[in-house]
């Protein structure tokens, strides 16, 4: 079963965070190790990391079809920070790995506990036989 | 330019070897692990220089000599590590031959789907190991990164290594329990393939074909395993269907409106056949018993035609040998069919409780198919939309929707009203 975990950051942290060079190099350390025991274990389908928010551009077809982009959307509360594609066993396990995910360190080493979101991606199963 | 590939000539008499010859190494070996790559190296070797010079006269013997050779460099170069170890396997190789068997197929098959392994490691490595399949290859049919699938595939041989799983047949009284196994991960293998999708490289459909073929080598090695036999009457009669299984676009045709035409009657002749042969000869399970079901539909020339009071006294039997929620629901659309949806319904309630069904979108599909039958619309709508909500198939979320939609626009009889 493969999973999506979604990894959404606050407005209010959309900027380049203003934390301790120590506690930076452990968030990234954190990330980087995060990344490659899921390597390891043969559950990651892929992962990426998305550019801060103020890169964003809000895009809709005008009337003859040609992009009309618009800034960043001031009324979004959270971005999308980045994600990882899981395939597991379970959606316990999904979860467990979210968790690890939401409890990457932030200033002070403290977890940031962050909102993580998990979907299931559309690859179940065939419909049962008969 | 990977379905070629499996189709050549070259292809199939190397993957017809891959376990014989593995199971050769590792009996001079006794490294599993190491073995299993050396083997994969040999194929590989195999596959680029023989359509080009030619297939030596004795193909097998080839590959055991490429194979054992890539061994002795490995283990020479551990001996660098660790000399001390290495040099008793060495002596252990040189040695100690156990007695060939013709059974190293059947010892690869129980070590590969091991219990302590998790389906899909045990999935991975059975292609690999036994289906002579490449990691790459493995890896497009489940649609992950190769890296992925080969960090899958070392994680299962290391699991057998921990476990200290020895290279024979298991025992007497163990022997029923890992066959059962066996089956499981043969019939997992074909389920995956049971949906098509279209791709560059291999398809996952040629999964299922993975699957008959690795049955019909269980058959040959297990002749007296009814069992076996109904596994592989299960897969050939449920494959017969597959080409009126999707349309064009891949979107889902349920059993009642395909067109029998496209079933494959060869496939379906064979499946009947096995299954005749081998239901007389002992105590039916459920393989058996499932394939049962699938000739009688098989069997029908068009939906109308079809037995249901055959298929639901098959169900009663199901029912009583096996737990399994979805055998349940299967049985309350034979007996829908037969006794009217209301009947069906009934069943359909009284399964409310099992957990295991509280969140699958399978309940709901049934449900909304017998509410439409006892012509409840409204009711019929709402629970095929809660069964497209719940379902993680993209294929079959799309059918669910469409039905919906489709009764949404039907003419209602006019007393049901708007």
């Amino acid at each position: 079963m493969k999973y999506i975990l979604m990894m959404n950051t606050m407005k209010a942290g959309q900027d380049v965070p203003a934390w301790p060079q120590k506690d930076l190099q452990a968030h990234i350390a954190f990330m980087k190790g995060f990344a490659r025991d899921l390597g390891q274990s043969g559950e990651l389908v892929s992962a990426e990391g998305l550019a801060f928010p103020d890169q964003a551009r809000l895009v809709r077809a005008g009337k003859d079809g040609t992009p009309i982009t618009d800034g960043v959307f001031p009324e979004g509360k959270e971005f999308l920070a980045g994600y990882w594609i899981v395939d597991v066993e379970s959606p316990e396990r999904a979860y467990a790995i979210a968790a690890k995910a939401s409890a990457a360190p932030g200033p002070g080493g403290a977890p940031l506990n962050m909102p993580i979101e998990v979907r299931p991606v559309m690859s179940g199963p065939p419909p049962e036989m008969l | 330019m990977a379905p070629d590939r499996l189709d050549s000539p070259t292809e199939r008499l190397l993957r017809e070897l891959a376990p014989q010859v593995l199971g050769a190494v590792i009996r001079r070996f006794r490294d599993f692990a190491a073995a299993e790559d050396a083997v994969q190296e040999a194929l590989m070797a195999a596959t680029v220089q023989w359509p080009r010079e030619a297939v030596p006269d004795n193909p097998r013997g080839w590959l055991i000599q490429v194979a054992s050779r890539r061994m002795t460099d490995h283990v020479r170069s551990e001996s660098a590590r660790r000399r001390r170890e290495s040099q008793v396997a060495l002596e252990a190789g040189s040695t100690s031959r156990v007695a060939e068997t013709a059974d190293d197929t059947m010892v690869l098959l129980f070590m590969c789907c091991h219990p302590a392994l998790t389906p899909a490691s045990a999935i991975a490595l059975t292609l690999r190991a036994v289906g002579g399949l490449t990691t790459a290859e493995i890896a497009s049919a489940f649609l992950v990164p190769e890296a992925t699938m080969a960090q899958r595939i070392s994680r299962a041989k290391q699991t057998i290594k921990n476990s200290r799983i020895p290279f024979q047949l298991p025992s007497a009284g163990e022997r029923a329990q890992r066959m059962r196994a066996v089956l499981h991960v043969l019939y997992l293998i074909f389920n995956e393939g049971y949906t098509s999708s279209a791709g560059p490289t291999l398809r996952r459909d040629d999964l299922s074909h993975e699957a008959i073929r690795l049955a019909r080598i269980v058959r040959k090695l297990q002749p007296d395993d009814t069992e076996t036999t109904g596994l592989l009457a299960l897969m050939l009669l449920t494959d017969a269907r597959r080409r009126a299984r999707t349309g064009a676009d891949g979107e889902l045709i349920p059993l009642a409106a395909q067109n029998r035409e496209l079933w494959d009657q060869e496939q379906i002749a064979e499946g009947v056949a096995l299954l005749s042969s081998a239901l007389p000869r002992g105590a039916v399970g459920p393989y058996q018993l499932q394939a049962a079901i699938a000739a009688v539909h098989d069997e029908a020339i068009r939906s109308e035609c079809t037995d249901w009071p055959q298929i639901l006294a098959l169900y009663d039997l199901l029912k009583r040998m096996s737990d399994n929620p979805m055998v349940a629901l299967n049985h309350a659309i034979a007996a829908a069919m037969v006794h009217g949806a209301k009947r069906g319904l009934e069943l359909l309630d009284g399964l409310n409780s099992d957990a295991r069904l509280a969140d699958h979108h399978r309940l709901d599909a049934v449900r909304a198919h017998l509410l439409e039958l006892a012509g409840d619309c409204d009711g019929a709508i709402r629970h095929y939309r809660a069964a497209a909500a719940k379902t993680a198939n993209l294929p079959e979320r799309d059918y669910l929707v469409l039905q919906a939609a489709r009764l949404v626009s039907e003419p209602r009889p006019a007393h049901k009203g708007e």
